[in-house]
């Protein structure tokens, strides 16, 4: 600055050398986020690969003992078992699937109509000053840490849904689908109301001027516009929910359970890498198992969120393509 | 966009025509009031949370509470040592993801052509990366940090005979697995800073025979500083949270010690909570102290969220003044 | 310029502390749920008395402790089950040397609720209750309603410990809910009438134990400190610590120091079964 005032250039021109570290250093740092989701996919894969090549683990959990029903016992049906520490281990991923399913429909249930509803209000109907009362509120429930609703869910709510409904189990796929829907109503909440007022101005103008009123407006040109849009938002909020760990973990019960009832305990794929992984040996057959139940997370959720941005990125083309 | 009176015509049309809407006001009164009836159960939901909370943990608030250790089993006594690790932690965090998210978003920015196949490359990873369950950066963090890089560090340098040095769960590791997670955080909030700085600026700047690196050093980053620090926070606040990531990277159930090394491990707030609602041994007992620790963390979390909202609708009304 | 020299000083402190030399002896104990309680306790005190140690504990579960010896990440490792066969063999492909000592005995209450009008149970309708064959409280004389099952996690010794002795190696039937600590599963009993749970003697104050018999003909035992360490109750055991090799140093001297008087006088405080005075005495790590 004070080289300025004395009249000469503002910038000394640096030496070559000094520029070409500057953005070398730039564009490697770029490539960060690339290799890491690279090395995250290689990393969980590479500890999985044994499942697919070691016949000793396979013995114990080969792809189709995870996936089919076997039988264990004499006398009994064939089923689905996830019992990793018995005298014979037993790897069906079957409970631990469908635990994660149940739990994240029973979210998805929960928080889409209210979060779907809150943003239809939010940029449809609410006034300046209530917008700016329900913004705060979505930022601040989606600052809640995951432990806290998962405590919450854990010590009241459980106990309390209980008294209501009289649940066999305290802890079931319900409660802990309810909290995990508060963890998602954030996300669903803020990419379907980005996609309504992302909507151009002068369609609604359009529409009110040939005299529809506001809620005509809402229902027959905005939602739909924005309806690709909301199925993003509950798409990416469905990622969200099959990987959430803490809140199922304390909430759930996790019992593998096969059952089609949602006021059963369950035990999904994410509380079991976090209940078992600690304990386990480097190397061990279920160390693999687990670290394969990681992959499949990993692969779903990142099918999921490229779908939830190739909806996203096609919506802003065309509403692009509208406009200009 | 365009210029002053267009706008103000455009506004004027808005509301003309929005006068229309609502003169037929009756057919939307249902719908109306159930989006409504959406909004104040959110809220409500919250202010139970929050509530029950307040109400559970304010008691337990002491400066004793804050700045001793915990005792006699976790049933008594303080969670100092859970906080200076939680602080300890995201600090490391911090060092490594700054520098790092901000560089990616200046290169997305300032370097290549939004629609060149390296830029859709990262954008997809950056998006991709914000999506991974925390669970399975745990598990990166575990496999890769931990095993890989750790193991490899302890056969180079041995510093401990045969006991691993590098090679066990630590802070260090938890910290960096903590910073890819935070990564996407600091890059779209820096962005959007990026963003908001006018082309003119750019332009004089080399108008003045600044260099690329010149420019982006003493006018870019300044000019973005409340971005960068929005996005810091941001991290902060969600990495402060984070539970699953540091599972098996370096909590620690209880330590005597407060983590002074790298290699040492931690107590954490967020893992604290975890710990006292699920084996805690004796549950009545120690629930002042869970309510405590949970409402600590709370206001720790809103603290920093609250800032960064801040600094960004300050940033972002400038940036209208402009 | 003031902001750069304040990141400046905070990095210089930081990396201060962080490379600062660390002379006291660093001991890690790591391990089972069951015994990690007693082992801060311990911890805590043997710290009073040697300014020069500093001992890590945490939990986790046995599995987990046993994990640890074996990836070398701990120095004792707490566990509430003897080594398995397997494990035996991994520590030798892997050079280590396991040494074992027993530093308190466990029993295994079973939990109810306080409302439960069940007072005894026979070792056998525990299995069959845990392995889904008894599903109502009716079928072992309590009121109509169905039976809630309660266990540890899959990875702790105590889960282990239960499935050999009392489930004779069969697999929970798979509505168990397993919680991730003792804690949590005496706090799930107590809010669940129709609820049965088990876990360590030290654990357990708004929950009711069962007396528990061999069989129906046998008389039922209350899991108290004196029927424990005389063996009378069904369903006891030895908790143990690990080591790689014989300890030798500050780990021998802590060792010996919890198996003595004093160290199994703190056990007994802290509601754990000490040893029997001529076992400790016999465990005791000699040159």
């Amino acid at each position: 600055m004070t080289d300025s005032n004395q009249g000469t250039l503002p910038f000394k021109p640096k030496s070559k050398l000094f520029e070409g570290i500057g953005s070398g250093i730039i564009r490697v740092s770029a490539f960060t986020a690339l290799i890491g989701i690279f090395l995250i996919f290689v990393f969980i894969f590479k500890e999985a690969i044994p499942i697919f090549t070691s016949e000793a683990v396979q013995e114990t959990a080969s792809l189709d003992k995870m996936v089919f029903k076997q039988e264990f016992r004499e006398g009994r049906d064939p089923l689905w078992s996830w019992a990793p520490n018995s005298r014979q281990p037993k790897f069906s991923l079957m409970p631990l699937v469908l635990g994660s399913i149940k739990a994240a429909v029973i979210a998805m249930l929960f928080a889409v109509p209210l979060a779907v509803g809150a943003a239809i209000y939010s940029s449809e109907f609410a006034s300046k000053r209530w917008r700016e009362f329900i913004k705060p509120i979505i930022e601040i429930l989606a600052g809640i840490p995951s432990v806290v609703l998962g405590f919450f869910a854990l010590i009241v709510m459980a106990t309390v849904f209980r008294e209501v409904f009289g649940f066999t189990y305290r802890l079931n796929a319900f409660v802990a689908g309810v909290a995990l829907g508060l963890a998602v109503i954030p996300i669903v909440f803020t990419v379907a109301e980005d996609a309504m007022t992302s909507i151009p101005q002068s369609l609604r103008q359009a529409a009110l001027a040939v005299g529809a009123n506001k809620w005509q407006v809402s229902m027959t040109m905005v939602l739909p516009a924005a309806l690709p849009g909301i199925a993003a938002g509950v798409v990416l909020g469905f990622g969200r929910a099959i990987g959430e760990t803490m809140i199922v973990l304390m909430a759930s019960g996790n019992a593998p359970l096969t059952t089609a009832s949602l006021f059963d305990s369950i035990r999904t794929m994410s509380a079991t890498i976090a209940s078992e992984m600690g304990e386990v040996v480097v190397g061990s057959t279920h160390y693999n198992v687990l670290f394969f139940i990681g992959t499949l997370l990993f692969i779903f959720t990142f099918i999921i969120n490229l779908g939830g941005d190739l909806i996203l990125r096609r919506i802003k083309e065309r509403i692009q393509g509208k406009v200009t | 966009m365009g210029n002053g009176t267009t706008v103000l015509a455009t506004e004027q049309i808005n509301q003309v025509l929005n006068n229309i809407g609502d003169r037929k006001k009756s057919q939307g009164i249902i719908p109306k009031s159930l989006t409504l009836l959406s909004v104040l159960l959110i809220a409500a939901i919250l202010a139970v949370i929050l509530g029950n909370i307040f109400l559970g943990g304010i008691g337990v608030i002491s400066w004793e509470f804050i700045s001793q250790s915990p005792a006699h089993g976790l049933e008594e006594g303080g969670i100092f040592p859970a906080i200076f690790g939680t602080v300890a932690l995201v600090f490391l965090m911090v060092i490594a993801v700054v520098p790092i998210g901000v560089l990616t978003a200046i290169y997305l920015h300032e370097y290549t052509r939004p629609d060149s196949m390296i830029t859709r490359a990262i954008r997809i990873s950056i998006n991709n990366l914000a999506g991974v369950p925390s669970i399975v950066f745990g598990l990166f963090g575990l496999g890769f940090f931990i095993s890989f890089v750790g193991g490899f560090l302890d056969s180079v340098f041995v510093i401990a005979d045969d006991r691993p040095y590098w090679g066990q769960p630590a802070i260090i590791w938890a910290s960096l697995t903590l910073a890819l997670l935070t990564l996407p955080v600091v890059i779209v909030s820096t962005e959007e800073a990026l963003r908001a700085i006018p082309r003119e600026l750019r332009e004089a700047s080399y108008a003045l025979g600044a260099t690329k690196l010149q420019t982006i050093l003493r006018i870019i980053i300044p000019q973005a500083l409340p971005g960068i620090l929005t996005g810091g926070i941001l991290a902060v606040s969600r990495g402060a949270g984070e539970v699953a990531p540091i599972l098996f990277t370096g909590a620690a159930y209880y330590l005597p010690y407060l983590p002074t090394q790298l290699n040492h491990q931690f107590m954490e707030l967020g893992y604290h909570v975890y710990i006292l609602a699920t084996q805690a041994p004796d549950i009545d007992k120690t629930k002042p102290i869970l309510y405590g620790t949970v409402l600590t963390l709370l206001v720790l979390t809103f603290l920093l969220n609250f800032t960064a909202i801040f600094i960004r609708s300050r940033m972002r009304s400038r940036r209208v003044a402009d | 310029m003031f902001k750069r020299l304040a990141v400046l000083a905070l990095v210089t402190i930081f990396a201060a502390t962080t490379l600062q030399s660390d002379t006291p002896v660093r001991i890690t104990i790591t391990g089972s749920d069951t015994l990690v309680r007693l082992g801060q306790r311990w911890a805590e005190e043997f710290m009073k008395r040697h300014d020069d140690v500093i001992i890590q504990v945490s939990g986790g579960g046995s599995g987990r402790g046993i994990a640890s010896l074996l990836n070398g990440t701990t120095d004792i490792c707490e566990a509430s089950r003897p080594f398995h066969e397997e494990e035996y063999e991994l520590a030798k492909e892997r050079g280590i040397d396991v040494f074992e000592v027993a530093v308190a005995l466990d029993g295994i209450a079973v939990f109810v609720h306080n409302s439960n009008p069940i007072e005894t149970i026979t070792l056998t309708d525990l299995r069959d209750i845990y392995t889904g064959y008894i599903t109502n409280w009716s079928e072992i004389g309590g009121p109509d309603e169905p039976i809630i099952l309660y266990s540890r996690e899959n990875n702790s010794g105590t889960f282990m410990y239960f499935r050999e002795k009392v489930l004779d190696d069969e697999d929970f039937d798979p509505r168990t809910q397993s919680l991730p600590g003792t804690a949590a599963v005496v706090n799930a009993v107590s809010q669940d009438p129709n609820g049965i749970g088990y876990g360590g003697i030290a654990y357990g104050e708004s929950i009711r134990h069962l007396m528990v018999a061999y069989t129906a003909d046998d008389e039922p035992v209350d899991p108290t400190f004196e029927s424990i360490s005389e063996g009378t109750y069904p369903i006891s055991r030895p908790l143990f610590w690990y080591t790689n090799g014989k300890p030798n140093g500050m780990i021998k001297e802590l060792v010996n120091w919890v198996l003595s008087e004093e160290g199994q006088t703190i056990a007994r405080e802290t509601d754990y079964v000490p040893l029997h005075p001529e076992d400790a005495q016999a465990n005791l790590i000699t040159d």
